[in-house]
């Protein structure tokens, strides 16, 4: 039986952009929490941390993302881990994110001169006080736009939890798409439901850059 | 003992010696001039003193605290030798009386409104009281650095070290630093300054140490050494700097 593709479906998809939401705002979490260990590994004076942090961002970007989602997936279970595609989503995108945000991070903190470093180390602030009461507050300013661009990205990506059955936009899309035959029409309308949520975010980046440029 | 000591230290950065076996002791309440050309070694020396620049050899001792030995605890010593850099060194993002309390609070966990009236204190001897709450920003070349020394005061040091403080700045605004420098050495602290200032160092300083090509060339007494200059390199750089 083919239904019509009508206004109680778009209220479907926009119910079902509550999950893209979700997976966005667990991955951003979980890649923020795993991305600043990783930034700060990346510029410690001590090269095994340097070195673990690198090769984790090498392996991580030097992979597709939808690679990470079948491994976590599938391969979880085979070694006796059971997942449901929500938890699989969570953390391939939380790995997939951590790699970016940890190196949109340490370009932030290495932003910072040198000197500010010198300055606080000779105040005798402790290498974490340094970077807590120094450091980090003024990397924070340069870290903010690309943060924000970096969050869009992710709730364009999100689409690709589909292929492991997480019911998001883009799967609601494919599951109306196939009961209306209307895939154009379903399509269009889960493009602008993706554009209503990035849109305002690329704008707040942008509005955010030129204050600090002209703060600068 | 003396408040420094410093025996036969070496340093190189790479193949390229900065230092050569350098030896030098400063006695308390003494003010130590450092001179000599860009490259001869002087802002290395000073950085040296701190702990902020390692030494391949010799030994660095400050009130009897070896500076190069792994097992010393440099944050304790940091906060008994006070420096102020040629480009200032503020935090930007912190108010004059959080870059001056930032040290008091977290490394030696005085209560913010102790630590506030440091601030204030300190910043009446740079005569900047009514600055208090301002940003970097907003103050001249000239007052960031009166801060910058306030803010090493703040921590109550034993000794100074002053890397070329007012090199960065216009002729008239160093004046206004030489003159907290003058309040400074005349309450008796001990100071090593790396200066180009002349005037000053033939004013306040008790001992003038000239430094050339990684060593200690010539050094005595600053009014007589630059009354009389006895090595040709010293002779050659003071007709330089004086015209």
């Amino acid at each position: 039986m083919i239904r019509e593709f009508g206004l109680i479906d778009v209220m479907y998809l926009i119910a079902a952009a509550r999950w893209t939401l979700a997976l966005t705002a667990t991955a951003f979490i979980g890649s923020a929490l795993i991305g600043i260990v990783i930034a700060i590994a990346r510029i410690l004076p001590f090269a095994p941390a340097r070195w673990l942090s690198a090769t984790y961002i090498h392996i991580v970007q030097g992979t597709p993302l939808l690679v990470w989602l079948f491994v976590m997936f599938f391969g979880l279970p085979l070694a006796g881990i059971s997942v449901n595609p929500w938890l699989a989503a969570a953390v391939a995108f939380s790995v997939y994110g951590s790699a970016f945000l940890g190196e949109i991070w340490r370009g932030a903190l290495v932003s910072i001169a040198k000197t500010q470093w010198e300055a606080g180390a000779s105040l005798g602030l402790s290498l974490w006080e340094q970077l807590r009461h120094v450091i980090v507050p003024q990397s924070i300013r340069v870290a903010i736009p690309p943060t924000v661009g970096f969050l869009v990205q992710l709730i364009k990506n999100t689409s690709l939890a589909a292929v492991i059955g997480f019911v998001e936009l883009t799967r609601e899309g494919q599951l109306t798409a196939a009961g209306t035959y209307k895939p154009f029409a379903v399509y269009i309308t889960v493009a602008a439901i993706y554009f209503a949520m990035c849109f305002p975010l690329s704008q707040w980046s942008r509005s955010i850059e030129r204050r600090l440029d002209v703060a600068r | 003992m003396s408040l420094v000591e410093i025996h036969g230290i070496n340093k190189s950065y790479g193949a390229l010696p900065v230092l050569k076996d350098v030896t030098l002791d400063v006695e308390k309440g003494e003010i130590i001039a450092v001179i000599g050309r860009s490259g001869s070694g002087k802002s290395t020396l000073l950085r040296c003193i701190n702990g902020l620049e390692p030494v391949q050899a010799g030994a660095i001792r400050v009130d009897g605290v070896q500076v190069n030995d792994p097992k010393t605890n440099l944050r304790k010593l940091r906060q008994e030798v006070g420096i102020v850099f040629q480009s200032f060194n503020l935090f930007p993002h912190l108010s004059v009386s959080d870059n001056i309390t930032l040290a008091p609070r977290v490394v030696k966990k005085q209560a913010p409104a102790a630590a506030r009236e440091l601030a204030r204190e300190v910043l009446a001897r740079v005569g900047l009281e009514d600055k208090l709450d301002a940003y970097p920003s907003q103050l001249s070349g000239g007052q960031q650095q009166r801060v910058a020394i306030a803010r090493s005061l703040a921590m109550r040091p034993k000794l100074m070290l002053f890397d070329e403080v007012t090199s960065a700045l216009d002729p008239e605004l160093t004046g206004e630093v030489l003159k907290v420098l003058e309040s400074v050495a005349q309450e008796g602290m001990t100071m090593i300054l790396v200066t180009h200032e002349m005037g000053f160092a033939r004013r306040f300083g008790s001992r003038l140490v000239f430094m050339h090509e990684g060593r200690i060339h010539e050094q005595g007494p600053a009014a007589a050494v630059l009354a009389g200059p006895k090595t040709h390199e010293l002779q050659t750089f003071l007709s330089a700097v004086l015209h």
